[in-house]
């Protein structure tokens, strides 16, 4: 059994994300499971999603200390789930934070560095991609999301290949933004070394 | 093929299995894609309707099973309130066709006012229900729950909670069946209820529930699992978390799943217990199989000690997970169960999110136009159920109450009545309006109330999803009906109407100010769609030359596109869909089209 939770902020493409992971696995032939928030909270609120692979038994709600690997989307975000990480377990993280409303309105913004620098201290594996520069290089911010799952697919924690990621976007996306999502995918990947 | 379905899409996919015919529902988190992949898988053949309100689409759905069809209305648990009222003499009628009546229940809550459990209206309504563990279960079960609507001429249960209904699995989907016409309906006195009926039926309402405690105490879905000597009964996601968290000393435990909580199947209780020497009992929201064991106990006169809410040991409100489960069981059995105790006290603080209103929202403007208008006047604003009850999230701070669906309307005129000071505003969305606030709206012209109805018309049912509704002129089966008009309902029932786009910020707050010097019962409709279905304009940005660093557009809106920078303010482009209204908050001018 592999657990991934990936967690940010409503409206930065979790959920595609972990449907695209589930449907790698399945295409691998592996049984697979997802949780995501929906509803009002996922309105510019916290959002994760629970991927688990492998039992068929099992819960689609990750137990804290089980995931074997993290997607953080929002390093603050990162920080507030870190309870789910296994001891030996991995985070993959965007760099940029997403400052909440209520920060700008009572002033307590917090900054990138810090949560970075947390995770980096108690995290064995932590690999920082700079999100904004990958979503810049594609052309869109949506590509976050992809970006993210190319590093977590060549990182190998999961079981699930890169290729296997790009056979569903091909299934997935529409003609028009393939190109687009494929390279953001190699970027993510490329930001891994195994 | 294998497809990663969502739980409620495996239920609409297992109920277009079972050869449903007809299917109602009213949007409400979590239930509301059910209906809607129903719709979307269609070939035609399927009658799908978004109904006004829950009453009226369980009232639709029975008159399809009076037919003979096979028929699946759907709603949130306190939809199930709304469409009680047929429900309560639909048990004594019965149907003739499969009726299904789907519920999501939302443990938490996440998304719903109250943490409601379905389980209590089937024991209510003496009718049977089925509850699911996985995606993959509710998709083989929802078919069983037609079968047994059909043989026992009754309206079924399904119920479903969040983590099932939004939990995605692989489930190897068949063929649907072809729809074979139903029988249509036949006349016959067992249709009208009268008080000798109901007085016969109940009787063999009663039989039945003894026949079926005995059924569902073979059915495949009620599962003890291993042969330990600590009983753990479990129904719903609460299963999944045992299961989760005993794994690594299931020795010590037999599990019985039960997904019939209602006939109570008293035998499959009688297997369990033999089998154990104490029990805990494990369920989200109310102690129902808890209290089902504790009085089969008392008929059966039995002695098993029986551990959860109400011992004060489990969780009474709320979630459980396999982490809780897990900590629980090794306080009391010494079970020495994983839990993830990893605790991290030196993290740097992050800020809490709540959920907002999106940026560019029209409901924000409305809000916003109100509060200016009555600037420095007393004033009490009664909101309602959907995204703008998020206005009262500050510093909007424009929702002074929220009950149900449509009681802003009716709770402003008891404020009134009552003569407590200030100008009673009632906000309402569209849908809202229509499922359940047109009624409270006669009820203010009859009764003479004083009050100012604002309606926040966004053409959508923007929180569940943007579904469609009377006041847009589309169905759900893609065919155009003819839009029912707010405002000449409004004024058929003899209310004052005055339309204005929000975002036309000077003529918003006049039009408040006009409708605060009148009195009686009169309305403002603020017309402007939901952001999430047009395309937005030219985003907006901060001249940061003259931008002076007041914050006044990010203190008075709360935009999630404003946020601040380097002591001035920022629009993030990404977000910023050009509504506009920033600009004609800041007092410099610096906010500008591109």
């Amino acid at each position: 059994m592999k657990s991934c939770l990936l967690c940010g902020v409503g409206g930065q493409g979790t959920v595609l994300a972990s449907r695209i992971l589930a449907q790698a696995a399945m295409n691998q032939g592996l049984f697979a499971r997802t949780a995501e928030t929906i509803g009002m909270s996922q309105r510019g609120g916290c959002v994760v999603s629970h991927v688990r692979i492998g039992e068929y038994v099992s819960s689609p709600m990750i137990p804290e200390g089980q995931a074997d690997m993290m997607i953080g989307f929002e390093p603050g975000e990162v920080v507030r789930n870190l309870s789910y990480l296994k001891e030996d377990g991995i985070v993959i993280t965007c760099k940029q934070v997403v400052q909440a409303v209520t920060a700008s309105l009572s002033g307590s913004d917090y900054n990138a560095e810090d949560m970075i620098a947390y995770l980096q201290r108690k995290v064995k594996h932590c690999i920082v991609i700079d999100g904004a520069e990958i979503c810049n290089i594609c052309g869109s911010g949506k590509v976050l999301n992809v970006a993210l799952v190319g590093a977590a697919a060549q990182s190998g924690a999961m079981g699930i290949s890169v290729e296997a990621v790009k056979a569903v976007l091909a299934a997935k996306l529409k003609p028009q933004f393939l190109a687009m999502n494929e390279q953001a995918l190699a970027l993510g990947a490329q930001c891994v070394t195994q | 093929m294998k497809e990663l379905l969502m739980g409620n899409e495996a239920i609409a996919v297992g109920a277009m299995m079972a050869g449903v015919q007809v299917v109602t529902g009213y949007p409400g988190t979590p239930s509301t894609e059910v209906l809607e992949t129903i719709a979307k898988r269609n070939d035609g053949s399927i009658y799908v309707e978004w109904s006004v309100n829950e009453k009226a689409g369980m009232e639709v759905a029975a008159g399809a099973a009076y037919a003979g069809a096979r028929s699946l209305v759907t709603m949130k648990q306190v939809g199930l309130n709304v469409a009680s009222d047929p429900l309560m003499s639909l048990n004594m009628i019965g149907v003739k066709g499969g009726m299904v009546v789907y519920v999501a229940d939302d443990p938490g809550p996440i998304s719903s006012q109250t943490e409601q459990d379905t389980r209590h209206y089937a024991k209510f309504a003496k009718i049977p229900i089925f509850d699911a563990t996985s995606p993959e279960e509710a998709y083989q079960m929802i078919q069983d729950a037609f079968d047994y609507s059909e043989k026992y001429h009754t309206p079924v249960f399904f119920r479903a909670t969040t983590r099932v209904c939004h939990a995605c699995a692989s489930i190897e989907v068949g063929e649907f069946p072809k729809i074979t016409k139903a029988e249509g309906f036949v006349k016959d006195s067992r249709w009208v209820i009268f008080p000798r009926l109901s007085y016969l039926n109940k009787k063999k309402v009663e039989a039945r529930e003894i026949t079926l405690a005995e059924e569902f105490s073979d059915y495949p879905g009620n599962e003890l699992i291993g042969s330990g000597k600590i009983g753990i009964a479990c129904g719903g996601i609460a299963y999944a978390y045992v299961m989760d968290a005993i794994e690594s000393n299931k020795e010590m435990f037999t599990v019985a799943k039960l997904v019939t909580p209602f006939p109570f199947p008293t035998i499959f209780a009688d297997r369990f217990l033999q089998q154990v020497d104490r029990v805990i009992v494990f369920e989200e929201l109310d102690p129902v199989i808890e209290d089902a064991l504790i009085y089969h106990q008392g008929v059966t006169h039995t002695t098993h000690e029986i551990i959860g809410k109400r011992t004060g040991t489990v969780l009474n409100a709320g979630e459980l997970s396999a982490n809780y489960i897990a900590g629980v069981l090794n306080e009391i059995f010494g079970a020495e169960l994983v839990v993830g105790n990893q605790t991290f006290e030196d993290a740097p603080k992050v800020p809490t999110r709540p959920p907002v209103l999106c940026a560019g929202c029209p409901h924000r403007a409305s809000f916003y136009a109100v509060k200016q208008a009555m600037k420095g006047k007393e004033a009490v604003f009664c909101g309602d159920i959907g995204c703008y009850t998020l206005g009262n999230a500050a510093p909007l701070d424009m929702v002074d109450t929220c009950l149900c669906m449509g009681a802003g309307i009716t709770i402003a005129q008891g404020l009134e009545h009552s003569k407590s000071a200030g100008t009673k505003f009632a906000f309402v969305g569209d849908s809202t309006f229509f499922a359940s606030g047109m009624t409270g709206v006669v009820n203010a012209v009859y009764n003479k109330a004083d009050m100012i109805l604002v309606v926040l018309d966004n053409s959508t049912t923007a929180m569940t999803g943007h579904q469609p509704h009377p006041g847009i002129g589309k169905t759900m089966m893609g065919e155009v009906s003819a839009a029912v008009s707010i405002e000449k309902v409004l004024v058929a029932i003899g209310v004052d109407v005055k339309i204005v786009n929000p975002l036309d910020f000077e003529d918003a707050i006049a039009a408040v100010k006009e409708m605060d010097e009148k009195s009686g019962v009169r309305a403002i409709i603020f017309r402007s769609p939901c952001v999430a279905i047009v395309k937005p304009d030219q985003a907006r940005h901060i001249d940061t030359n003259t931008c002076i660093g007041c914050m006044k557009c990010i203190r008075e809106l709360g935009c999630p596109a404003l946020s601040k920078k380097d002591g001035k303010a920022v629009i993030d482009p990404a977000l910023c869909t050009g509504c506009g209204l920033c600009s004609k908050v800041c007092p410099t001018g610096c906010i500008v089209k591109d």
